[in-house]
């Protein structure tokens, strides 16, 4: 399995503390991934440096086949790259409808003016009912996002994330305040959405995590302690010291 | 229920011709026309156009003269107002830049208008002077005399470099639109590129700002330092009475504006809208969705600063001068007032609030209204009108932050939308309210 | 008989000598009677001379006497008296010889001597020798600096005479530093002046700068042909070249009327408009004179007929340039000293730019410590609370009000400040609780509309204050003991207000430290800044710290308010003329550390001096450029010098 992208020898500090230190991480281009490890694991460092919102003190990322830096590309570029960020909180724009969202999301020219005599084409608009569908929200795209419930909320972010296209997907806690069937339906979102691309989640929820039925990777104190099935590193000593045991 | 919900900001959503109701496997049709979608733009163009045609049938040149030419000027340098106040929205209240600087965009637009009008005005003044003597006058001659007239009062009589083109009307035209475009990219570029954001933006915009009204409040900043330019109320080589030429800049004034509206209402309608809205609401998610922030803000400040620069170009020469205290800082303050208790967000609340806040400042503090008796005690607005603004300017703040336009909402019956504790108003801090109360 | 006769003469001339020899100021007096009476300045000067010059230690009341107008002739011999006056008409007449009483006689028969200003000023010239020796200190002090004040050489060698038996030391230093200007300003021995220049240039003193000018002095000179070799050339002068404009050095030559005038542009206009005739000028007509070409043309027929004098053209002038020699020439003709005082006045130079660096400091220090005062209040409110508040200003104002109001009800400005401060940071600590209380703890979540909202309360207070206390400068005094600055030479000095708004500032700052690191507030409203709601669910009560830590902010802008008030005119703008700089300070020295705001204070008080030292006329332009610097620094470093790293920054 060739590899989309790899992170390796990672470190960065805030104030002397040192959030990653020495982190190596890779994944496959069609790969479902469980990201796992107590408070202050750097867990979602991991995800600032990797979606560029965080440069790093030191270490290399390198994506896609032709194995470029990821270190000199702004946020946005990262995104158009093809890595999409869910975070932890539902973070959709309330004012605006599931449409608009979705079609905000869609995998279009991103320029000021190609945006600014943009016409959502009868494809697009067909796209966005799909997408819909899939995240369960048919029935609500005219509707203010801000009017959802909370897990619809993160379905419709979810779905964005989608829309992008991204051939890797972050994604920060889902499951978080979801009802039972919610969960099991973000399960089936992720599952499905990892067929095609890579897809890595951070979760504090070992129940979630075994449904999702991947490979494991447990971090802390900045770096990698352990990694393989939720089996293994629930079997491995060190692991179950310093998270599992507590 | 599923009746999309009229949100004052987003106003006029792109979509609204789609599926008002569950449109599961409908093939997208092409969306209506932006006036279609939005009737507010009609209202407001109509009302625009019955407005400018009693004015014009009520002024002095045209009608029995129920309107004086001086009302007539105020309500031209209204519209103007009403015109940057559209452009503070759409920075302010659609892309959640508080900027405490497109006044000085405003300035910058009359001062460019300014230095040709008052060149070419001076330029006749003195050949008329020059054609009574014996001898015809040399154009370096001419040119020197003009000079002395200009800056006569800052002791030189060189033109300064930045007058180059001031013979020019096509080009200072040009410049009433690219100076404040051009300084907004500088600055822009700068402010956006190091992320400076909130309150941090608006206080570097209030600095730039300071800092210009700084400049041209030196005499060797080759504007006239605080004399500003004056008699910009002559529309050189035209004989025309101020009763006809005040009528053609309300015109001016009213056509800018009606363009300025469909224009900011085209920007605002589309994906674009959406875009500049989500950047507003969160910007970092617009980001790790793949657009370039910087890019979609450097475009808005820069096309309002040009819109701002334009309303100035027509406010001052209404005016009929132009000094450094109009840029000073209190004024762009004054300019997101206006817009805040018309109601952010929305195009007709920038000129609702614009139009009267303006109106009735002037009506008190031009010593019209009636004292206040109170037995003990005589209010005098001209005193205390200032206190009242700013008290009801914290009352708006606080208990309606939609402002006047508001009230639309509770007219149309439109259902407002039940936000589950999203903000009260536009404003990149309202998450931290959700924050709080988790 | 002949014998008789040489006795007689013998006689007459032994009287003579008695005369002489009893009265001899009568006597000088009388062999100058004639200049005397005639009391005209341009001819007075060997009277005054000879007085002064006689040696006799009764010379200077003479003087006095005369200078006062004191000094009568007795019209019956032509004799010289002091006369004091008795009543109306009578005056008693003293013997300047003798000091004794020479009877009393009626106005009618005197004649005043009255020497006009002009005189009055050469004879107290010749006094100064006499009161350089008075036994009273305070008077020759008095002659020191009149001395100072109006250097002239008649008085060195006096000067010189009294350093010898000077008791006094300050007085003795004073003379010797004078004698060295004066020996250097008026001494005939070059090698004497030179030494004294040579001294004297390690002094900073603006007396030795102003002695040191007059000799590097120079003006330009004209010569034909050759310099002559007396002149001491400062250096040779090329029109066209070293700053030496062509045009300037044409004109100097058309000035002293060695050469004639060029074609002047409005002197040509002039010719050719008195010379229209039919409308033309020549055979120009006159509707083509609006270019310059034409106008030469028409000029040259004018001058052609004879009409208009020939002017001189660019060869011509360039010859006549080149005929003449320019020169910078020193009014002093010694070389030697000339660059004795060149040399000296490098040294001066280097030393006094030495010395404004340090006064440059100092003032910078002075206008850092204005910011941080202004803007401390500001640091708290808006860094550690996240609040911006647009009405910081007028809390300045308020206070500075207070301080106005104290003063009007306790006079005495020691204890009206005393009185001021604590209730300065009282009424602003209470407009600040009310503005929390009322408007901000609604929108801490909205920090635009924080701004907004402030800002309407800010417009609202100043039109409020400008209601009542109207729209002059109200004042507000410093106490006496502040006045008056603190002088370590004649460059570097600072006055005793900004020594105290520095320590005041000092003071702020200490307090500010101790109230956030030694009490519970300052416990707790860290607290809150980390994390509310961890701080809220151990206990600590939000709401109450919040309220606390704005009326601190507030009730520091207050005192800051007294402090600005003391050297600022008090108006209902004062405020609004430091928002700006203040919001600069905290967000230049990064938000949510006191050090920052200290960073940020020093900066651009220092930043703000340097532009001004380098372009002193215009503190417009300073303020534009520092503004403009911060916009650019905000580049390098978004979050101010003392920047939070991590997740701390993010909230």
């Amino acid at each position: 399995m060739s590899t989309l992208l790899e992170v390796s020898g990672v470190s960065v500090s805030f104030d002397g503390f040192k959030a990653i230190n020495n982190l190596s991480f890779q994944i496959g281009k069609a790969e479902l991934r469980a990201i796992i490890g107590p408070n202050g694991a750097g867990k979602t460092t991991f995800m600032d440096i990797v979606t560029g919102k965080t440069r790093p003190d030191e270490g290399r990322i390198l994506w896609g086949g032709k194995n470029r830096s990821l270190l000199a590309m702004s946020e946005a570029r990262i995104a158009r790259e093809g890595i999409g960020r869910k975070f932890q909180k539902p973070t959709v724009f309330e004012d605006q409808t599931v449409r608009e969202n979705l079609l905000m999301a869609l995998k279009n020219d991103r320029g000021p003016l190609a945006v600014l005599f943009y016409r959502p084409s009868a494809a697009d608009l067909q796209r966005v009912v799909d997408l819909a569908e899939e995240i369960g929200l048919q029935d609500h795209l005219a509707r203010k996002s801000g009017e959802l419930s909370h897990g619809q909320k993160q379905w419709l972010e979810i779905g964005m994330l989608l829309a992008q296209e991204p051939r890797l997907l972050l994604v920060d806690e889902p499951a978080a305040g979801m009802t039972p069937e919610e969960r099991e339906h973000t399960t089936a979102l992720l599952v499905e959405a990892a067929r095609t691309r890579a897809v890595v989640v951070v979760e504090h929820d070992m129940e979630f995590v075994r449904r999702l039925d991947c490979r494991v990777t447990v971090l802390h104190e900045g770096s990698v302690l352990a990694e393989g099935s939720l089996d293994h590193v629930t079997a491995n000593q060190k692991v179950i010291d310093v998270y599992l045991g507590r | 229920m599923l009746d999309a919900a009229k949100d004052p900001s987003s106003g006029h959503g792109y979509l609204d011709g789609l599926g008002a109701e569950p449109t599961t496997g409908r093939r997208g049709d092409a969306p209506k026309p932006l006036i279609v979608r939005n009737p507010s733009i009609l209202v407001f163009l109509t009302a625009l156009a019955l407005f400018t045609l009693t004015v014009t049938v009520l002024s002095e040149a045209v009608g029995p003269g129920l309107i004086s030419t001086s009302f007539v000027k105020t309500l031209g340098k209204t519209l103007c107002l009403c015109l940057v106040a559209i452009a503070m929205d759409l920075v302010w209240g659609y892309c959640g830049i508080l900027s405490l600087g497109h006044f000085a965009f405003f300035g910058l637009g009359g001062y460019m208008i300014g230095m040709w009008l008052m060149y070419e005005r001076t330029r006749d003044i003195v050949a008329t002077a020059m054609a009574e003597a014996p001898i015809p006058p040399t154009d370096a001659e001419i040119v020197d005399a003009i000079g002395t007239q200009i800056f006569g009062v800052v002791g030189s009589s060189e033109f300064p470099l930045v007058w180059a083109f001031a013979d020019s009307l096509a080009i200072q035209l040009a410049l009433v639109v690219l100076v404040p475009g051009v300084l907004a990219l500088v600055f822009g570029w700068l402010a956006f590129r190091s992320r400076v954001t909130g309150v941090y933006l608006s206080i570097l915009t209030q600095a730039m700002t300071l800092a210009l009204a700084l400049y041209l409040f030196q005499n060797d900043s080759g504007l006239r330092g605080n004399n500003g330019l004056s008699g910009l109320q002559n529309l050189p080589g035209v004989a025309a009475p101020q009763s006809v030429v005040s009528l053609w800049f309300f015109w001016a004034s009213a056509a800018a504006l009606g363009l300025g509206y469909l224009l900011a209402a085209w920007l605002v309608s589309g994906k674009f809208g959406s875009v500049i809205r989500g950047i507003r609401d969160n910007e970092a998610r617009v980001r790790f969705l793949g657009y370039s922030v910087e890019g979609y803000k450097l475009f808005i400040f820069a096309v309002t600063a040009m819109i701002a620069g334009i309303a100035g170009a027509l406010y001052y020469p209404q005016a009929g001068i132009i000094n450094p205290a109009e840029i000073a800082p209190i004024a762009s303050i004054y300019l997101a007032v206006w817009v805040a208790i018309g109601g952010r967000g929305r195009l007709y609340g920038a000129v609702i609030g614009a139009a009267f806040v303006s109106l009735v400042s002037s009506w008190f503090t031009g010593g019209q209204a009636p004292d206040l008796p109170l037995g003990f005690y005589t209010v005098k607005w001209v005193d205390w009108w200032l206190i009242v603004l700013g008290l009801s300017f914290v009352l708006v703040t606080l208990f309606a932050p939609r402002g006047i336009g508001g009230l639309v909402d509770l007219w149309t019956e439109r259902r407002a939308p039940d936000r589950h504790g999203a903000d009260l108003g536009p404003d990149p801090g309202a998450l931290r309210e959700q924050e709080a109360t988790e | 008989m002949t014998r008789i006769f040489l006795a007689v003469l013998m006689l007459l001339a032994a009287m003579r000598v008695a005369v002489a020899q009893e009265t001899p100021l009568q006597a000088i007096l009388q062999e100058h009677a004639a200049i005397i009476t005639k009391s005209s300045r341009t001819t007075i000067k060997p009277a005054i001379a000879a007085v002064a010059g006689s040696g006799l230690d009764r010379a200077p009341e003479v003087l006095q006497a005369w200078q006062s107008k004191d000094m009568w002739q007795r019209e019956s011999d032509g004799l010289f008296f002091r006369a004091e006056k008795l009543d109306g008409q009578t005056y008693r007449l003293i013997d300047f010889d003798t000091g004794e009483p020479a009877g009393e006689v009626s106005k009618k028969e005197l004649s005043q001597i009255k020497p006009n200003s002009g005189i009055r000023a050469l004879i107290a010239v010749a006094l100064v020798q006499f009161q350089l020796s008075d036994p009273d200190p305070a008077r020759r002090l008095d002659a020191l600096v009149s001395l100072d004040r109006d250097p002239n050489p008649e008085a060195l060698a006096p000067l010189r005479a009294s350093i010898d038996g000077e008791p006094d030391p300050a007085l003795l230093a004073k003379k010797h530093r004078l004698e060295r200007l004066l020996t250097i300003a008026y001494d005939s021995d070059e090698a004497a002046r030179v030494a004294a220049i040579d001294e004297m240039s390690t002094d900073l003193g603006v007396d030795v700068r102003a002695t040191l000018n007059p000799l590097v002095a120079t003006r330009i000179e004209i010569f034909e042909g050759e310099i002559p070799g007396t002149a001491n050339v400062a250096r040779r002068l090329t029109p066209g070249k070293d700053g030496f404009d062509r045009t300037a050095a044409y004109t100097m030559l058309v000035d002293k009327g060695f050469a004639a005038p060029r074609l002047d542009p409005d002197k040509v206009r002039e010719v050719l408009t008195a010379h229209i005739d039919g409308g033309r000028v020549g055979d120009v007509p006159v509707s083509r004179l609006d270019t310059m070409p034409a106008r030469a043309e028409a000029y040259a027929t004018l001058v052609a007929a004879g009409l208009a004098e020939p002017r001189a053209t660019e060869e011509e002038i360039d010859i006549r340039l080149a005929s003449y020699q320019f020169a910078e020439i020193y009014a002093e003709t010694s070389a030697a000293v000339t660059t004795a005082a060149n040399a000296a006045l490098g040294r001066i130079a280097t030393r006094v730019g030495v010395y404004q660096a340090a006064d440059l400091t100092l003032d910078a220090l002075s206008l850092a410590s204005i910011y941080f005062l202004a803007a401390i209040g500001l640091a708290i409110t808006f860094g550690v609370m996240g609040v911006i508040n647009m009405a910081h200003g007028e809390f300045i104002m308020m206070g500075a009000y207070t301080g106005f109001v104290v003063q009007q009800v306790i006079p005495n400005h020691t204890a009206s400040i005393l009185v001021a401060i604590p209730l300065a940071f009282a009424v602003t600590f209470a407009a600040g609780v009310a503005m929390e209380r009322l408007v901000i703890r609604w929108l801490y979540s909205r920090p635009l509309e924080t701004l907004l909202a402030t800002f309407g309360i800010s417009i609202a207070l100043q039109q409020l204050a400008k209601n009542i206390f109207g729209t002059q400068a109200r004042p507000l005094t410093a106490p006496g003991w502040l006045d008056g600055a603190l002088a370590l030479n004649d460059v570097v000095s600072i006055s005793y207000i900004r020594i105290a708004i520095f320590v005041l500032a000092l003071i702020f700052l200490g307090v500010f430290l101790f109230i956030m690191k030694r009490t519970r507030l300052g416990l707790e409203t860290r607290a809150v800044t980390q994390n509310r709601r961890m701080a809220a669910s151990m206990g600590i009560n939000p709401d109450r710290v919040n309220m606390l830590t704005f009326g601190l902010g507030s009730g520091i802008a207050g005192i800051a308010g007294v402090a600005i008030g003391l050297f600022a005119k008090v108006t209902s703008e004062l405020g609004s003329d430091y928002i700006v700089q203040s919001f600069m300070t905290v967000v230049v020295g990064g938000v949510g550390n006191i050090w920052g705001t200290l960073a940020g204070a020093a900066m651009i008080g220092f930043f703000q001096k340097g532009v001004e030292w380098l372009n002193p006329s215009n503190t417009l332009a300073a303020q534009t450029y520092m503004i403009v610097f911060i916009i650019l620094f905000i580049q390098f470093r978004p979050r101010g010098i003392v920047a939070l790293k991590g997740r701390a920054a993010e909230a």
